[in-house]
């Protein structure tokens, strides 16, 4: 009865419900990496597009030139477009810690946008064909969609990192330091803990997140300089509606809002590339800390 | 000291005005287009190279005519395109725009050039209402158009069965133009249309469109996007197995470059429309390979080879005029025949249509592709008498 008002069959009500899961994935996992290092270095990094979008490419350039297969990219990926981040976070962001925000939003958008125009030069804007791993392609026939093995095993990869990182964070000795070192850098700092080289680490594993997320999206995503541009706008305002720096507020709000998001694209797909910044909006009026955040 | 100044500035003067004896017109070409987003590839530089290489071959210098060719990026925004468009012709002295795809910014531009009397040489854009009901004395619409897209592929479709459809549409003026034009030739060739969703431009997930296309139980998903839409949307049915289940996908716009981003085993199959390949003939080869030296390896695209045709005759047409008044040259280029490598011999008409054969390609599979950018097989060639709207269907003020 309800289906009959909206107009829409239930099978296809659980399939756009899924693909909005699986959207969200994506959301969770840079969300995630924004709210950490928003959260231990109030620095907004506006990179992290551009990071994910350098995870798709070196996922890419390891298979070409290495013949390093999706999943040694799952592996090595992250890691070495972490260690550009620890680089970026030592040579350039660590000067600008007792700066107003507004000069690191400065200093990462300009450095997202060095790093799209010079492979832009370099591959173009089309993109690069990279293919889903042999084990992860054909796809399930659940009765009211085909789902493609692949983009099941990028719900669970990402629920999996998610879910790893909160835990670290929330329940583990190392978390607390951090957690502690976000309240007060000092006292932790007097305590014993290099703060600083915690601070880069941490940065290095925010951008280590998103890289992971480029590799996921890399067989499915055309692969190309600008894949991160337009989807870090989206995340944005994902980590503004959850809370900026609430770890599972962003988890959480990344795949509510994919879910949305799809069933905009049923109902009104004309809109579904604004939803997410109307809710944003309401939010904000509503409540300004967003979801899950605390006042300051 | 002084003496010495005076008589450099005397020898530089003269130096500057030794080729204005020979010259006696000076045209500057704006090669206007995305040279950053998602249609950079198919337009961008390489459009700047083909404007280039048509100076070269008309070889300007030596019939007088000083060619200075500008370039600028126009993000495939309107109001962006506006604003450049303004600028060149009021303060810069452009006397020529050229390429200009997004079809909503070519059709602000072409407001702007007929207000402005300049010359409008389109070859990226796609909408057919460039040469219908928005269609100016100052437009010429070279490369190919919505209608002809149409005509080509959704034809072709139909008559091997293909006969009902729904649309993947980008929400812009090119998307709206070519669903209508594509619907019209389905209609009119006992076809239904079951449906249409449009998405944002541009977008990055396609898989609920795809759903709702599979949903509808058309034997045919239209394509009615271009450039990283059509890469993301063939990728994803793909990978949603909508092709293995017996759903045929039509590529309403597809260009070589995005072809080669999908690679073979993804593109396979697909049946498309252009009006240009680099390996049609010794010419289209000859020419493809300079642009590729000068291109970074890169094959060109039919926008591209349209470029270079239409700044090709626009040079012709100056020569032949012996100025750059743009009414006498419109009239000139109307009524020269066409001519050049690329694109054969054909003509402009009244509305400013560009008329050539079309092609009917079909990408191949990997083990028939000799290696990179040996992408496509002749199918059909749709020869210029059929390739394009009848003139008196398209409602152009001009064709009285």
């Amino acid at each position: 009865m309800l289906f009959d008002l909206l107009g829409i069959t239930p099978q296809a009500l659980f399939g756009q419900l899924l693909l909005g899961l699986i959207n969200g994935s994506f959301y969770a996992l840079l969300s995630l990496g924004l709210a950490i290092i928003f959260g231990l270095l109030n620095i907004i990094n506006f990179t992290h597009g551009a990071q994910y979008m350098l995870g798709a490419f070196c996922a890419w350039l390891l298979l070409h030139y290495f013949g390093l297969g999706y999943w040694w990219a799952l592996i090595l990926a992250p890691i070495i477009v972490g260690i550009t981040g620890i680089i970026i976070e030592r040579l350039l962001v660590s000067r600008l810690y007792h700066l107003d925000h507004l000069y690191g939003l400065l200093l990462t958008f300009g450095l997202a946008l060095i790093m799209q125009g010079l492979l832009r030069n370099e591959f173009g804007i089309s993109g690069l064909p990279y293919n889903i791993p042999s084990e992860l392609s054909g796809g399930q026939n659940l009765g009211f969609m085909f789902l493609p093995n692949y983009r099941g095993w990028v719900v669970v990869a990402s629920l999996i990192v998610c879910l790893a990182t909160w835990y670290m964070i929330e329940r583990t000795r190392l978390g607390a330091y951090l957690r502690a070192a976000t309240e007060n850098p000092t006292l932790v700092g007097a305590f014993g803990i290099n703060v600083p080289r915690m601070i880069t680490l941490t940065y290095g594993f925010g951008v280590a997140l998103a890289a992971f997320a480029g590799v996921l999206a890399a067989p499915i995503y055309s692969v190309n300089p600008n894949m991160g541009a337009d989807l870090i706008i989206v995340v944005f305002a994902v980590v503004v509606i959850g809370g900026m720096g609430s770890i599972l507020g962003s988890i959480l709000t990344g795949f509510g809002l994919g879910i949305i998001e799809g069933l905009t694209r049923v109902f009104y797909p004309e809109g579904s590339s604004v939803v997410i910044f109307v809710i944003m909006a309401i939010v904000l009026l509503v409540k300004p800390a967003g979801l899950f955040g605390r006042r300051a | 000291m002084k003496k010495l100044k005076f008589l450099s500035a005397l020898a530089l003067s003269t130096a500057l005005m030794a080729p204005a004896a020979v010259a006696e017109i000076s045209v500057k070409i704006g090669v206007l287009n995305d040279r950053s987003g998602v249609y950079a590839d198919l337009s961008g530089e390489g459009s700047v190279i083909a404007a280039r290489m048509a100076v070269e071959d008309f070889d300007a210098e030596a019939k007088g005519i000083t060619v200075e060719i500008i370039s600028a990026d126009h993000q495939n925004k309107p109001d962006v395109a506006s604003n450049i468009a303004r600028q060149w012709y009021d303060e810069d002295d452009v006397d020529v725009i050229a390429d200009v795809p997004t079809s909503s910014a070519a059709l602000a531009v072409n407001d702007i050039t007929r207000e402005k009397q300049g010359v409008f040489l389109v070859s990226g854009a796609a909408t057919s209402d460039l040469t219908g009901s928005a269609c100016s004395p100052y437009t010429v619409h070279w490369t190919y158009d919505t209608w002809a897209l149409a005509n080509g592929t959704g034809r072709a479709m139909v008559e091997v069965g293909g006969d009902s459809w729904f649309f993947l549409t980008a929400d812009y003026a090119f998307g709206h133009a070519l669903e209508a034009d594509t619907s019209a030739v389905i209609e009119a060739n006992g076809g239904t249309v079951v449906g249409s969703v449009r998405h944002p431009f541009p977008g990055q997930d396609f898989s609920s469109f795809l759903l709702q296309a599979q949903a509808s139980g058309a034997k045919v998903i239209g394509l009615a996007n271009a450039g990283g839409d059509t890469i993301n949307s063939v990728k994803q049915a793909a990978e949603f197995g909508i092709t293995q289940a017996g759903q045929a996908l039509a590529g309403l716009l597809v260009f070589i470059t995005d072809v080669h981003a999908l690679g073979l085993e993804t593109a396979q199959g697909l049946v498309l429309t252009e009006s240009f390949y680099w390996d049609l003939n010794d010419d289209t080869r000859a020419w493809s390979d300079r642009f590729s030296e000068a291109a970074g390896g890169q094959k060109p695209t039919m926008v591209h080879a349209g470029v270079y045709g239409s700044v090709l005759h626009y040079l012709k047409a100056v020569e032949a005029a012996g100025t750059k008044e743009s009414d006498a040259v419109m009239a000139m280029m109307k009524e020269m025949p066409t001519d050049d490598p690329l694109f054969g011999q054909g003509e402009i008409r009244v509305d400013g249509r560009k008329i050539h054969d079309m092609y009917l390609f079909e990408v191949k599979s990997p083990d028939e592709s000799a290696g990179p950018w040996d992408y496509y097989k002749l199918l059909n060639t749709i020869p210029a008498a059929n390739a394009w709207r009848p003139l008196e269907d398209g409602n152009c003020p001009l064709v009285q």
